[in-house]
């Protein structure tokens, strides 16, 4: 019995030591939902290429951005970049890298999957909890040839800190300004009303077992769950449908060197008018906590292949590839990332 | 008189049935679960199930293989903190039931038993995940650990009670060192007993997720390094329950046919075990 | 007359001894070191928002990142109410168990089924419960809240209150059952001599002997209740506010007019329904959605209290189950 617990004990600890030696190139980064789905299914191809795994855990905006603070991963994901303020907070230089745009749908549970117009106006105030039925006039104002049902709108936001709500109520905050007023803008925000549930998924999933629920996801969850998607008005006065077209429109204003940049509300009278950037977030200079360079490394090419090769894998799942003015200045951000202070690409 | 006689029989009665009811009527959940559970959970397992890792969103042929291995994993880590400090502790818990430190320390195992698991999940974070700035399957393990001790330690502590002294006082009235004694001749008899312990430490902790939550983290990938981020199957149920995806959906239902096959099979044995 | 070769396995042997010794203790007092631990922790890591917020906490109802206040009230009231509904639900079935099994149904097949069902109920891990609360609980208390005429949410403290009580029966069922078992056979047979039906055997003998017993266990099932994480976060609809409980006025009310009081009592009755189905946060809930992403020090040392107070909530509840039951020497 004894000697059985030696060996078992043997046994374990060899485990443990022995696979560091022989563990396979892996990468870890947490955070934006948004991106999920394409983040999962270019990592699966990238390990299918380069044999090297990343473990990307979707755990929302907020949850990235304090990973890498706390150094827990090698990078974050976050659809809400930091402000110079909060970068410095860090104590170190974080740099933005844009990896593709995508759009903020609202979808919800009605039968028969109506295709619905969302007026600005109304849209605020089903969220402010101040339209509480389906068949409201207002609503049915705006589709005259869609029967409403009379039931509750069941509204569903985020329960956890997300750069998803961060796109959608900086757009409210532009356009209403009740909201502005109100509720404000923020990863987390003070909902006057409805459910909450976890990550994009956890929001997608509540509204498809609603029946009369409304809530904001990225476009992606809508789709591949066929779940319907309103068409929402742009500030020309348009109602637009949210797609890879109207989603690239929408990036036609001015990008900063830094990327950093809000796309809600364009100007485009074609653009749909609730998308974002999503980013990649890591420090500047990659010698901190013990990396070796060969990590760093490791971490370049998989950056620098996700805003290269990896684009073919964007449009399938109605994400936009990165536009092509913005193609330099990711290349330059990419490249300042230093190891030791000097630039790990070239 | 006899009306009040048969007003009493009637209550009697009535209660008797209301009694029976109501032990019938909390059967029914159960029943319920089980039952879903086999049916959805059977119908999602197949060689792909058991064998594939996961598939991006949206794809077929996905898997909970590095799931099945990371719960194996967790358990294993667990266990080889919890079992060797556990069956000590009782065995010195049984041993001195009089001092003073003894039920200090035993009043420690009952507090430790009632502290709620995500707490347990903060402490892992605290002591493993920041020093090492990394998630990893060890600190789930060490999550883990502290919720199996008490168990452990319970049962041994109740086990050896139950050996009458006259087998030890005989061992050591022979000359046997006490720690021989313990070790060789107490220990192998209330063996079941222990295993018993142990195997109840196993199930209670297989099917926990909030501790995982912010320790072992998950992982697409297939991942044997007791140092890094690992899936189990609790934290994909949780995952895949609350995602809008069909396919997902069905997956949690043979994950979670596979855990309960696993605990429950798990208290089945220990009842086994503890006939002998 | 020992030799030299005994002798020396012999201070060998005592030197074992003493090691073997000291490592029993040894692994005791690493038992210490973790509870210490925990109460080291839990509080180091939250002295930001004790410092910050003082008692004002436990009292407040804010909790918004961006303007960092936060408090723990909406928490704390989401926690009772869960598991209190809970607790009051899950007495009768409890008991009924424990009658079952300690006085009607000792041994026997019957018995044995019971027995094995409530043992399956117990080890069901939790996020089971929750899975299956979604798919099947949840739509059920959504026909419910139509036909109450309330919002149809399907999830909130109610359902999760649901849940809860089939997660608790056995807790406070198995202790029931041990107690009403202990209880000597003497009085019981001192009673039926005097042509006491079952009935009353139970309620005048056995229920009053047993009593602390079974206070006992269900005192202990309510600290089950509020530690539990998984299947109340996936059922409770995650929103971090207060329960509303408020009873709209009604309009034109006339202390003369029946109809007033009629309306009066119909919106009591809406008040309250709303506030038992509405959705909520409890202190494990909103700790399992927020840990990982805290957006400053403040909010995770906010969370870390929130783990403080639910931590000592669920000590105190066991310290004083646990008293109860060493008390009655019954056990």
């Amino acid at each position: 019995m004894k000697n059985a617990l030696r060996v078992l004990l043997i046994l374990g600890l060899a485990l443990g030591l022995a696979v560091p030696v022989l563990a396979v190139d892996e990468l870890s980064g947490a955070g934006a939902t948004f991106p999920y789905p394409l983040y999962s299914k270019m990592f699966d191809a990238y390990a299918s290429e380069t044999g090297v795994k990343v473990n990307y855990q979707g755990i929302g905006s907020s949850g990235g951005i304090k990973e890498l603070t706390n150094k827990t991963v090698d990078f974050g994901g976050t659809d809400a970049f930091m402000s110079d303020e909060k970068i410095a907070e860090t104590g170190a230089d974080i740099v933005h890298i844009p990896t593709c745009l995508g759009a903020v749908v609202l979808t919800y549970n009605l039968e028969g999957s109506p295709e619905l117009k969302i007026s600005q106006d109304v849209l605020a105030d089903i969220f402010l909890g101040k339209i509480t039925s389906w068949n409201d006039d207002a609503i049915a104002a705006l589709n005259p040839g869609v029967s409403l049902p009379d039931m509750d709108i069941v509204v569903v936001h985020r329960s956890d800190g997300s750069g998803t709500t961060n796109t959608f109520t900086v757009f409210l905050t532009k356009i209403n300004d009740e909201w502005a007023d109100t509720v404000g803008k923020g990863k987390t925000v003070e909902w006057p009303t409805g459910l909450g549930a976890a990550k994009n998924s956890g929001v997608a999933g509540m509204i498809k077992q609603t029946p009369g629920a409304i809530g904001y996801v990225e476009l992606a969850y809508a789709t591949e769950n066929g779940m319907p998607v309103a068409l929402i008005e742009n500030s020309s006065g348009n109602f637009i449908k949210p797609d890879l077209m109207s989603t690239s429109l929408s990036a036609e204003g001015d990008i900063p060197e830094d990327t950093r940049v809000y796309l809600a509300d364009t100007s485009a009278a074609e653009g749909y008018p609730i998308t974002t950037f999503t980013w990649i977030i890591l420090y500047k200079e990659q010698n901190y906590d013990g990396r070796t360079l060969e990590e760093a490394k490791a971490l370049m090419d998989l950056l620098w292949w996700v805003t290269h090769d990896g684009q073919v894998h964007c449009e399938p799942l109605l994400y936009a590839p990165i536009p092509e003015k913005a193609v330099g200045s990711v290349e330059n951000l990419l490249k300042s990332i230093t190891y030791d202070g000097k630039p790990i690409l070239d | 008189m006899k009306e009040r006689t048969y007003y009493r029989i009637a209550r009697d009665k009535i209660f008797i049935s209301t009694v029976v009811l109501l032990c019938a009527i909390s059967i029914v959940p159960l029943l319920l679960i089980l039952y879903y559970i086999a049916i959805n959970g059977i119908s999602a397992i197949n060689w792909e199930f058991l064998f594939n890792l996961p598939a991006p969103v949206g794809e077929e042929g996905g898997g909970v293989s590095n799931a099945i291995i990371g719960t194996l994993m967790l358990v294993v880590i667990a266990s080889i903190m919890a079992v060797p400090i556990g069956i000590l502790t009782g065995i010195y818990l049984s041993e001195n039931k009089d001092s003073r430190f003894a039920g200090m320390i035993r009043s420690t195992v009952e507090v430790i038993m009632g502290v709620p698991s995500i707490i347990l999940g903060i402490i892992a974070y605290a002591w493993v995940v920041l020093p090492m700035r990394q998630f990893s399957a060890l600190a789930g393990g060490v999550a883990l650990a502290i919720m199996m001790l008490p168990v452990i330690i319970r049962s041994t502590e109740e086990t050896l009670n139950l050996i009458p002294n006259e087998l030890k006082e005989a061992s050591l009235a022979l000359g046997v060192p006490y720690y021989r004694t313990m070790i060789k001749v107490i220990l192998p008899v209330g063996l079941s007993g222990i295993i018993t312990g142990i195997l109840l430490g196993v199930a209670r902790i297989a099917g926990e997720t909030a501790p995982l939550l912010f320790t072992a983290f998950g992982n697409q990938f297939m991942n044997l390094n007791i140092f890094k981020p690992v899936n189990s199957l609790p934290l994909m149920i949780y995952y895949y329950a609350t995602s809008p995806y069909e396919q997902w959906h069905v997956d949690a239902w043979g994950a979670s046919f596979l855990l309960a096959i696993f605990v429950l099979g798990l208290n089945f044995i220990t009842k086994l075990v503890a006939r002998r | 007359m020992t030799n030299k070769k005994d002798e020396k396995k012999g201070s060998r042997y005592e030197r074992n001894e003493s090691i073997f010794q000291w490592i029993l203790i040894v692994s005791s007092i690493i038992l210490l070191l973790i509870l210490i631990g925990i109460f080291v922790t839990l509080p180091l890591n939250s002295m930001d928002s004790i410092k910050e917020f003082g008692l004002r906490f436990v009292i407040s109802t804010d909790w918004s990142p961006q303007k960092e206040l936060f408090g723990a009230l909406p928490f704390i009231v989401g926690t009772l109410l869960t598991s209190f509904i809970a607790l009051l639900f899950s007495i009768p079935f409890a008991l009924s168990i424990a009658l079952f099994l300690g006085e009607y149904f000792t041994h026997g097949i019957i018995s044995t089924i019971l027995k094995s069902a409530v043992e399956l109920l117990a080890g069901i891990p939790s996020i089971i419960y929750g899975f299956w609360g979604i798919f099947v609980l949840v739509p059920v208390i959504r026909m419910l809240q139509i036909k109450l005429g309330i919002a149809p949410y399907g999830v909130g403290i109610f359902t999760s209150a649901v849940i809860l009580t089939i997660m608790i029966i056995p807790y406070s069922a198995s202790i029931g059952r041990e107690v009403i078992q202990l209880v000597p056979n003497d009085y019981k047979e001192a009673a039926y001599s005097m042509g006491a039906t079952r009935f009353e055997v139970i309620r005048q003998v056995i229920l009053p002997i047993a009593r602390s017993g079974v206070l006992a266990g269900i005192i202990l099932s309510l600290g089950r209740a509020l530690g539990e994480t998984m299947a109340v976060t996936m059922l409770i609809g995650n929103v971090n506010k207060l329960p509303d409980f408020s009873v709209a006025v009604p309009e034109g009310f006339s202390l003369f007019s029946f109809n007033s009081y009629v309306t009066l009592f119909d919106n009591i009755l809406k008040g309250f329904l709303d506030g038992v189905f509405s959705p909520s946060n409890t202190m494990a809930s909103i700790i399992a959605n927020e840990f990982t992403e805290t957006t400053t020090d403040l909010q995770l040392s906010s969370i870390v209290e929130i783990g403080l107070v639910l931590f000592i909530m669920t000590l105190i509840i066991n310290l004083i189950g646990r008293y109860i039951i060493k008390k009655t020497s019954v056990m």
